[in-house]
């Protein structure tokens, strides 16, 4: 590998997208946020497809897996005009070393069906991530091998993240503790 | 070695049948019977279930294990975390982006201004805005004195592990010598709040270059001391070597960064692959290793001291003069003393305060490279003073996942030496 970082492939990709506003890439609605960084938009049921592509196309590691309530945020907030905003959102953080660039992966879940196929089988690294949000914010991924909770104890009630959860208003649980819910 | 091709080790990694899969629930059963719930066993076969933590003195804090043993070996293991999850990330949407440092700096507490720059790197690219020269500067020179003392921490925890207890003495003695000199310059050795979005909280004291060359030439006759203790040392190299050996596909696989992964062979470090701050004027080293193993690990993070004494020499050199933080009203308080002579200062410092400053709509994800791999942080903001979601990557979170894959087939006496190399933070991991 050279030290030279790639420069200007986001860049340009970025001025062209304000010429032609719809650019589909695997049959993913393509944007880039402010610091040039590659945004996909895709829905739950062609995520498996579009990161098997993506990692055949370099993106070869998942480094992140990201859940977003948008409970008391509605709007566009920066979706495309096709894509219909959900409660929920995944976001992938994906990275090529090759190119030397990132690319992140939006997914809108609807709370009626807080489901997500798990990327498990691909990128075994999602194994700890997926739990995380499975964890914090009740969504499930289909076909996980492990799909527990991660952080918060077994038998703890609601999903932290979510913000209808309230801060500071539920007592300390502990696991076991005599005293009721 | 090409990085891509993972579909292999992916599928390897997924039937390895390395890693046990239980509950919570279901590992306090299985220690208590000793049987994996859900499993019929063969009465003659000599497989036990042990509980490892996660009040263990080798786990580095709460990390827990449940093993699975058949003899000495180690067939199937799980970490169980969560032991020190006090909801960061739901604090952070309810601090303000200027208190939010104050929080990040608290999850990896070995290299707490990796947080806060990232934390601030993030808050930046939604604002727009990007620090002054000396700011960045000081920020770097900051991150890799917090580098050497992270790996001296590492050194010291590694050697006790292993039974090196000297060791553990001469890492401390040395870390503290670099702590001294971060809570000269940010007043506290740890949890310092010192970089803040727009630049640092406060301009490098008097003094500060002679004593930073002071501790920089205390430490290379240190690392050699290391060297003759643990480097060359048949015991030692017996210990480590071939223990704990993980492939580079399997790495990239798992999305391991940091020091696991260059042990393996692959050649990525943010700070020379995807530049930062200002690591493109700086030369140093990224140092890589072969076999994957424990040995390599180490080797890695002892030379990665080195390397950061080359680029805090070269800060200490090229520090450039100027304001430490942004002249921008929007983001920086007043100075102090125009607030005693002005009201608007004043009401300008209580605003920034107490309210905080907007940010744009957006999402940004800024990543540094840690001590232990790509630490970055993901932010979406909602356009006010608050983070509407703060997320941070921790690297021992997902680091944490080699652990069964390097453990199977290993001696239950190499476990310590595996947890140790992966040298993951509990804050960190569980925020």
């Amino acid at each position: 590998m050279s030290s030279e970082p790639t420069e200007g492939g986001a860049e340009d990709a970025r001025e062209e997208i304000h010429e032609q506003p719809q650019v589909l890439r695997h049959g993913a609605i393509q944007s880039f946020d402010a610091s040039g960084n590659e945004v996909l938009f895709t829905d739950a049921a062609s995520l498996t497809k579009l990161v098997q592509a993506l990692a055949d196309e370099g993106f070869g590691m998942l480094l992140d897996v990201c859940g977003v309530d948008y409970l008391t945020y509605p709007g566009s907030r920066g979706l495309p005009a096709d894509v219909e905003a959900e409660r929920f959102e995944v976001t992938y953080l994906l990275i090529s070393h090759v190119e030397r660039r990132r690319l992140r992966v939006r997914v809108q879940v609807p709370e009626s069906a807080a489901v997500v196929p798990s990327l498990v089988s691909l990128h075994p690294g999602a194994e700890n991530p997926e739990r995380e949000v499975f964890d914090l914010f009740g969504i499930d991924f289909t076909d996980h091998p492990d799909m527990t909770r991660i952080l918060m104890p077994d038998d703890w009630s609601g999903h932290p993240l979510r913000k209808d959860f309230a801060v500071g208003r539920i007592p300390v649980q502990f696991k076991g503790a005599p005293a009721p819910r | 070695m090409s990085i891509t091709e993972r579909a292999p080790a992916a599928e390897r990694l997924r039937n390895s049948g390395a890693v046990l899969r239980l509950s919570q629930t279901e590992a306090e059963e299985a220690e208590r019977s000793g049987l994996v719930p859900g499993e019929t066993r063969d009465p003659d076969d000599e497989k036990m279930i042990m509980n490892m933590g996660p009040q263990h003195p080798s786990t580095h804090g709460v990390l827990r294990l449940v093993l699975e043993l058949a003899g000495e070996t180690v067939v199937r293991s799980k970490p169980v975390i969560g032991y020190l999850h006090t909801g960061m990330e739901k604090t952070g949407e309810e601090l303000t982006y200027l208190q939010g440092c104050t929080n990040v700096t608290r999850m990896d507490y070995a290299s707490p201004l990796f947080n806060e720059l990232a934390f601030s790197l993030s808050t930046e690219a939604l604002l727009g805005i990007e620090a002054p020269p000396r700011a960045v500067w000081i920020r770097m020179l900051m991150c890799e004195l917090n580098r050497i003392a992270s790996n001296l921490l590492f050194m010291a925890t590694n050697g006790m592990d292993l039974g090196a207890v000297s060791m553990m003495l001469y890492g401390w003695r040395e870390r503290e010598e670099v702590l001294r000199l971060l809570e000269k310059i940010t007043g506290l050795r740890m949890n310092h709040n010192y970089i803040r979005p727009g630049g640092v909280a406060a301009d490098l004291p008097d003094g500060w270059a002679e004593e930073t060359i002071r501790v920089m030439d205390l430490i290379p006759p240190r690392l050699e001391e290391y060297d003759v203790l643990m480097t060359g040392q048949p015991i030692w190299r017996d210990r480590l070597q071939g223990v704990g050996v993980i492939t580079a596909d399997e790495a990239v696989a798992l999305g391991v960064t940091g020091p696991i992964l260059r042990s393996t062979g692959v050649e990525w470090d943010l700070r020379r692959d995807m530049p930062y701050l200002a690591y493109e004027d700086v030369e140093f080293d990224v140092i890589v290793g072969s076999f994957g193993d424990c040995f390599d690990r180490y080797a890695i993070r002892l030379n990665e001291i080195r390397e950061s004494i080359r680029i805090v020499r070269q800060c200490v050199e090229m520090m450039p003069d100027g304001d430490y933080r942004l002249q921008n009203k929007k983001v920086t308080p007043p100075p102090r003393l125009r607030i005693d002579e002005s009201m608007e200062a004043l009401i300008h410092h209580f605003k920034i305060f107490t309210e905080g400053f907007k940010v744009p709509e957006g999402e940004a994800y800024v990543a540094v490279e840690s001590p232990r791999g790509e630490l970055g942080c993901f932010i979406v903001s909602d356009g006010s003073s608050k983070p509407y979601r703060m997320h941070i990557r921790g690297p021992s979170f997902i680091n944490l996942q080699t652990l069964p894959h390097m453990m199977a087939g290993s001696l239950i006496a190499d476990t310590v030496a595996i947890i140790s190399s992966v040298d993951p933070i509990m804050g960190e991991v569980d925020r």
